[in-house]
């Protein structure tokens, strides 16, 4: 499994939300509280970042072994 | 998913860890499964911040005046059944001047999935109570702390006669989405209220934290339907009882209509 | 010679109903009140007979909410009241008027204010009917004084509304809405559809301000376009612009200005030579007819001058006629309202005087012939 996760600045609010609830912590934050990909490697795909972004600002794409 | 908004008005207005976004991408995401016509579905809303939700979304899309979206929509419905109508309105425009109109669509059973997004605050008119703000709790116009109750909009809702309801929050954002899809296919009333967090108003008049906290405290207070039904009603006082609330299948009001005029048309022609 | 329309002898609100059956009108959401709930009564039993739809709503607010609604989904829809549900009507009126949505709306007057005698008829809502609704606003009001002018005027209420995208009210009175007449039911009326658009649906437009009325597509039908009752720009996305602001308003309020003439409808009797015209509209036109023939038959020269579109008011007709009569009288169900109106486009031309009546009845021939009889 590989998970590919995209981030848009331009529309991101620095709410923190993906930050404080991605069970892998994957991402630090940036001086203006913006999600850094710190550690993607660890990502599960589980997409709870994308699911609970309020801006429509983060979108994991998950590719499944042999797709 | 993205493809249902209209991307060049982003970013959107809300405001930082605003729940709006969040319940609009699980009603997006619940549309994206059922992979309904994208030509066929009209999103009506009232006034509010969750109302402005229309102008994002790439469907026919109708932003009403306050409270009265449930009225556009049923007229909008009843003249073309063959759209799928979905209403979307914060607790302020549907429950407190809007609440005639969500009362009597409930009542009538029309097939219209009207979406919630409870934030317990008038946001867009900046922190004013609403219906659903709870006793006790501050608001520009509730500084001593709100003297009024809340409803339980979806126990009113039922009663009422809605045949699908269902109560989730931003927190159990994969349960929205599945609550919100029951609601799409169920023929008639369907009626989702999504919890929803708004930290610039309520969230910091009441000194709940930022928007994180806010998710946080609906993790720790949420309770499932079967859950609660073992508990006691104190126990229960500032819990958010979450899941599918209530599913029945009657006929809808279309249907029901059809019937007229068909009965209409045998007597004319006879 | 054209095909003669059958004679039968109608109510005014059953005309207005059948008219609007002939016009089109497809959908129909109303609220029962006096003096305007026979029009829902018919709607009810008849438009479920040609494929349309009707429904009793919850309010009149509602009603008026579920007819613009059913208009976007492509129907010609209408909704009836009488004053009280007029006023709750007028936010949503305003929101038609904004947004461009064809829809006509009934109301049949009866005395007020509140409750005021719910049947008894009265004139009392026309500055109501023009400004009822906050904000400056294009509208279009007609006023039928018989029962054929009532079916006549019905069909021209739907066809105004579908030719410029917005709301047009039908104001009529209690007396003309119950009173029966025998008429010619015109076998077939002229029937206007809106402007509907053409090309590639992901380019339009919903409020294309290069016509003073943009093509409105229909929900449903894959334009995906929006519509709000916020200051918006030709793509309909909400603004705070102010010059789009300023472009949209003018261009909506221009839309009645620009047609004021071809949309004022007024007929003159006997004011060739008349030497005082009477000035009236809906039911009281009636009695002032009736009233300037017996002055006639008594040597007083007068004419009438019956208004049948109360708003853009007709008031290059007033003035050609006012300009050859020594004085007007402006005769009406009110403490004064069209009057006013009178008065701000003569200005001063020639004397004013009002003749009114606020006790719930008929203003009577007697009462308008003293008026005439005066110096």
């Amino acid at each position: 499994m590989r998970a590919r996760i995209e981030f848009n600045p331009r529309w991101c609010k620095a709410c923190g939300i993906c930050i404080a609830f991605c069970p892998a912590s994957v991402f630090d934050t940036d001086q203006d509280g913006r999600p850094i990909v710190a550690r993607p490697e660890a990502c599960t795909g589980c997409q709870l970042c994308e699911l609970r972004c309020p801006d429509f600002a983060i979108a994991v794409e998950v590719e499944r072994e042999g797709e | 998913m993205k493809r249902y908004l209209r991307q060049q008005y982003m970013p959107h207005i809300w405001c930082p860890g605003c729940g709006n976004g969040i319940v609009l991408g699980a009603l997006l995401r619940a549309i994206s499964r059922l992979g309904w016509d994208q030509d066929r579905i009209a999103v009506v809303s009232g006034i509010g911040c969750s109302s402005r939700a229309t102008g994002y979304l790439d469907f026919d899309t109708l932003h009403t005046t306050h409270g009265r979206a449930l009225a556009f929509a049923t007229g909008l419905k009843l003249a073309r059944p063959e759209l799928k109508v979905i209403v979307v309105g914060g607790d302020g425009d549907l429950a407190a001047i809007g609440g005639n109109h969500l009362i009597h669509a409930a009542r009538r059973n029309i097939d219209i999935t009207t979406i919630c997004v409870n934030n317990r605050i008038y946001g867009m008119t900046s922190g004013q109570a609403s219906p659903l703000t709870p006793k006790g709790r501050l608001a520009t116009t509730a500084p001593y702390g709100n003297v009024d109750r809340p409803f339980d909009l979806c126990q009113l809702v039922q009663a009422a006669g809605a045949t699908y309801v269902a109560r989730s929050t931003t927190y159990h954002v994969r349960q929205l989405c599945n609550l919100i899809a029951e609601a799409l296919e169920n023929r008639g009333f369907s009626f989702v209220e999504a919890v929803a967090q708004c930290p610039v108003y309520y969230g910091r008049r009441n000194r709940l934290g930022t928007a994180v906290d806010m998710l946080k405290y609906y993790r720790d207070h949420a309770v499932t339907v079967r859950a609660a039904q073992s508990m006691q009603p104190e126990q229960l006082a500032d819990k958010i009882i979450i899941g599918r609330l209530h599913h029945v299948v009657e006929p809808d009001y279309e249907s029901e209509y059809a019937r007229v005029m068909e009965e209409a048309r045998r007597r004319a022609d006879r | 010679m054209s095909e003669r329309g059958e004679i039968r002898l109608v109510q005014g609100n059953e005309a207005c109903a059948e008219a609007a059956l002939a016009a089109g009108v497809r959908f129909f959401a109303g609220y029962p009140i006096t003096p305007s709930s026979e029009i829902a009564e018919i709607m009810a039993v008849r438009l479920p007979q040609l494929g349309g739809k009707f429904i009793q709503m919850e309010d009149e607010i509602a009603s008026m909410a579920a007819t613009i609604g059913a208009s976007l989904a492509g129907v010609k829809a209408m909704t009836a009241t009488s004053g009280p549900g007029f006023s709750l009507k007028q936010e949503n009126i305003g929101y038609a008027a904004l947004a461009e949505i064809p829809c006509v709306v009934v109301n049949v007057q009866r005395i007020g204010p509140s409750t005021g005698m719910p049947t008894s008829p009265s004139q009392g809502d026309v500055m109501q009917s023009r400004w009822g609704t906050h904000g400056d606003h294009p509208v279009v009001v007609f006023c039928p004084w018989s029962v054929r002018e009532v079916y006549d005027l019905t069909v021209h209420s739907v066809n105004v509304a579908e030719r410029l995208r917005m709301p047009v009210i039908l104001l009529m009175d209690e007396v003309v809405a119950h009173m029966r007449e025998k008429i010619e039911i015109p076998p077939q009326v002229e029937t206007v559809d809106r402007p509907r658009p053409s090309g590639d649906r992901q380019d339009y437009l919903p409020y294309d301000d290069s016509s003073d009325v943009p093509p409105m597509a229909a929900f449903g039908d894959g334009y995906r376009f929006h519509v709000t009752g916020l200051y918006h720009g030709p793509s309909g996305f909400p603004t705070t612009d102010p010059e789009v602001a300023d472009r949209l308003i003018r261009r909506l309020c221009g839309k009645v200005q620009r047609r004021r003439q071809q949309l004022a409808l007024t007929s003159a009797h006997l004011v060739d030579d008349a030497e005082v015209l009477v000035v009236a509209y809906g039911a009281a036109a009636r009695s002032a007819l009736r009233a300037v023939r017996e002055a006639r038959s008594e040597g007083v020269r007068a004419g009438l001058l019956k208004i049948s579109t109360i708003w853009p008011f007709p008031q290059e007709v007033l003035l050609s006629l006012a300009a050859r009569v020594r004085r007007v009288v402006v005769v009406e169900m009110n403490l004064g309202q069209l009057v006013l109106e009178v008065e701000r486009v003569l200005k001063g031309r020639a004397p004013v005087q009002h003749v009114g009546r606020v006790d719930g009845e008929l203003v009577t021939p007697e009462e308008i012939r003293a008026a005439l009889e005066g110096v």
